[in-house]
């Protein structure tokens, strides 16, 4: 009767004994060394998963920064902030990281630029732009039908009146819709720049008036007022140069096209 | 006569052949034409006037030294008065010589019939004449007449099936220049050394079978193939496997089962060229449509502003809504009347409000009535998800780029998606792709 529970109750605990003795063993044979700096990395990343950084996802961009493949502060997301935490983690320097948002570089909505066809095809920007460049009059402006808007993580998109525009507070400068843009319109700029060439046409002046309200004509009036010489004429487009850029804002005030903007999108 | 293969899939389309019977008509010279460097698949022409030189008609305008290329002619004789880009339908920019006429169609000294004894002097002579196919994809007709070497061509497949709906210039050809059709044929035949000549006509084409095996009886080498009539019998592999039983692998050229593809106007324009040494300036056009008045075939120089095609042809009777260049299945909406008439334009159609606007999308009942129409054996409705999801892998194991774009797929779609213009979609996502990962 005693034999009947005594016998299974050690045959069981015989194998689990046995099974636990393989599996203690394994564990040391076949051990992997993880640096338990990835985790903590990982904790002070954002956890977007974008993939802005290049990797393809967070999990990798700590493994890589922490195995040195990656700078520290390749996350455009987390920014300055995350950069200096990471730099302390790995206990190296943070690098100096410029916080920048995207900006597009148009300004043609569906009242100040003309449309030159009515467009009924897919929903797509660059299904649009291979039938005649699209159907905005101008051929480098926004196609206005929203790839940068599924593209963006961070919901910092909207779609107005058929143009673009980023919410700058929400942007993480995670360069998606840069990628998504067809018209390669979408441009990643100094946060502290507050002023834009809202064109990207490189059209004739007179081209551009007939097709567009708010356009560059490349006048060169902007160059001329700066007294930072931080605007160029390339051709036909003004183009300003954020480093020598202090915000004075007398381009705007000349611009006669209001081509030049004060970049504000906020809902 | 015979009929043989019949090719899978292809969508049953309503055939609105109603220029049928209309006649060729010559158009008269335009005040000003313009024409673009480019109107051929491969690299674009460089222009070789400027403005304010005197051009005569059949001058060479433009060339290029790449081999895919085929040289620009004038169609016209008088003053040239701008060469500037033009907004071309792919969306970029093409150099484009604007000419305007001086009436008298004066001929280049130039010109003179070709002589050639062999193949090469044969093929170099087609590309002076800036032949492309003029059965509407415009690719250089010299590459296409001359096969890689090694490669036995044994067959010479006449492309009339002409499967779009409204388009006839292919159908007047024969109608009208049969004989010419046939001395082209036998030209080719002569200097490719090839035995075997199929001409696959459409069997709604009745006049046309009966024209062609009339001319062609004497020639035992030559035969005519009756074909079911289905679209897209027109395009290259369905017209080789319906004429020929061959099947061409995917990503591999007629040339690889010994065949070459000619359409009937191109072979009809290399009899004449031989005659005269007259280059291509002119091309025969269907305007139809329910918006055009007096629906005709006609004849127009190369560079005619669009406008005044139509305008020949009595104008609008409707308000137009939509303008496709080439037939409705696979035309390029146009949206300005200022487009000139191209080398491979073969048919501009005008249609008003009801017919032009699309029925809405809706949600996929996966019926599989795409997967069955279309005749390369793709899924259209996987490379649609995959396309929306930018998945290039995906669309690479749906063999995206076997696409031959002739838009059964979306015909047939009962929620009417957009199939084949998200595939096209598709097919550019895999070239960007590709490009970025060759950087």
């Amino acid at each position: 009767m005693v034999l009947d529970l005594v016998i299974p109750t050690a045959i069981i605990g015989g194998i689990g004994l046995l099974s636990g003795l393989g599996l203690s063993i394994a564990s040391k044979k076949f051990e992997v060394k993880v640096d338990e700096r990835v985790g903590m990395v990982r904790e002070v990343l954002p956890g977007a998963n974008c993939g802005a950084c290049g990797q393809t996802g967070c999990d990798a961009f700590a493994e890589a920064v922490v195995e040195g493949k990656c700078k520290s502060n390749a996350c455009p997301v987390g920014g300055q902030e995350v950069a200096d935490k990471i730099g302390e983690i790995l206990g190296i320097k943070a690098e100096a990281s410029v916080a920048k948002v995207a900006r597009v570089m148009c300004s043609g909505t569906y009242e100040s630029c003309k449309q030159k066809y009515e467009y009924k095809g897919i929903e797509d920007c660059a299904a649009a732009s291979t039938l005649f460049g699209g159907p905005s009059a101008c051929t480098y402006g926004c196609v206005g039908l929203g790839n940068c808007v599924r593209a963006c993580p961070f919901n910092a998109i909207v779609l107005i009146d058929g143009l673009a525009r980023v919410i700058e507070s929400r942007c993480k400068a995670c360069e998606m819709c840069v990628a998504s843009c067809p018209k390669k319109i979408i441009r990643m700029i100094p946060k502290s720049n507050e002023y834009t060439v809202a064109c990207s046409s490189l059209d004739k002046g007179a081209v551009v008036r007939k097709n567009c309200n708010v356009g560059c004509i490349g006048c060169g009036k902007c160059s001329k007022v700066c007294q930072y010489s931080a605007i160029e004429v390339q051709g036909t487009l003004a183009k300003i140069n954020a480093e020598a850029c202090v915000n004075c804002g007398e381009c705007m005030k000349v611009c006669p096209t209001k081509a030049i903007k004060k970049y504000k999108c906020e809902l | 006569m015979l009929v043989k293969n019949f090719f899978k899939g292809g969508a049953k389309v309503p055939h609105f052949k109603n220029t049928a019977e209309c006649e060729t008509v010559k158009m008269e010279v335009p005040e000003k034409v313009r024409i673009p460097m480019l109107q051929h698949i491969g690299a674009p022409c460089e222009p070789c006037v400027k403005k304010g030189d005197t051009v005569r008609v059949g001058q060479i305008i433009g060339n290029s030294d790449k081999y895919i290329s085929s040289p620009i002619h004038s169609s016209v004789s008088g003053t040239v008065t701008d060469v500037a880009p033009m907004l071309y339908a792919g969306g970029i920019y093409v150099t484009t010589v604007e000419i305007k006429t001086d009436g008298n169609q004066e001929l280049y000294e130039g010109i003179k019939p070709p002589s050639f004894s062999n193949s090469n002097e044969f093929v170099s002579a087609i590309r002076e004449s800036g032949l492309v196919g003029l059965g509407g994809a415009g690719f250089p007709a010299h590459v296409k007449l001359s096969p890689p070497s090694g490669k036995k061509i044994d067959t010479l497949i006449i492309n009339a099936a002409e499967c779009e709906p409204y388009i006839t210039s292919d159908y007047r050809e024969i109608i009208e220049n049969s004989w010419n059709v046939i001395s082209g044929i036998n030209i080719i035949m002569e200097v490719l050394e090839i035995d075997n000549v199929l001409i696959g006509i459409e069997d709604n084409k009745p006049e046309a079978i009966k024209e062609m095996t009339r001319v062609a009886e004497t020639d035992d080498k030559i035969n005519v193939v009756k074909l079911k009539s289905r679209y897209p019998q027109g395009a290259e592999k369905m017209l080789i496997y319906a004429t020929t039983g061959r099947k061409v692998p995917p990503g591999k050229l007629p040339a690889d089962v010994g065949v070459i593809v000619m359409n009937v106007n191109s072979v009809s324009f290399i009899s004449e060229y031989t005659k005269t040494g007259m280059p291509l300036i002119k091309k025969r056009i269907t305007v139809d449509g329910p918006s055009v008045k007096r629906p005709a075939n006609v004849e127009a120089l190369i560079g005619t502003p669009i406008s005044e095609v139509f305008n020949f042809c009595g104008g609008f009777g409707i308000v137009p809504k939509k303008i496709l260049m080439g037939g409705p299945m696979m035309g390029i909406a146009q949206f300005t009347l200022d487009t000139p008439v191209l080398k491979h334009t073969n048919a501009l159609l005008a249609f008003d409000e009801t017919k032009a606007v699309l029925p809405k999308e809706q949600a996929c009942i996966r019926c599989g009535r795409c997967v069955k129409a279309c005749p390369m054996n793709l899924l259209p409705l996987q490379l649609n998800n995959n396309t929306i999801k930018e998945n290039i892998e995906e669309l690479n194991k749906y063999h995206v780029m076997d696409c031959i774009e002739c838009g059964s797929c979306a015909y047939v779609c009962p929620a009417k998606i957009n199939l084949v213009q998200s595939i096209r979609l598709g097919k550019a996502q895999v070239k960007q792709a590709a490009a970025k990962g060759g950087k």
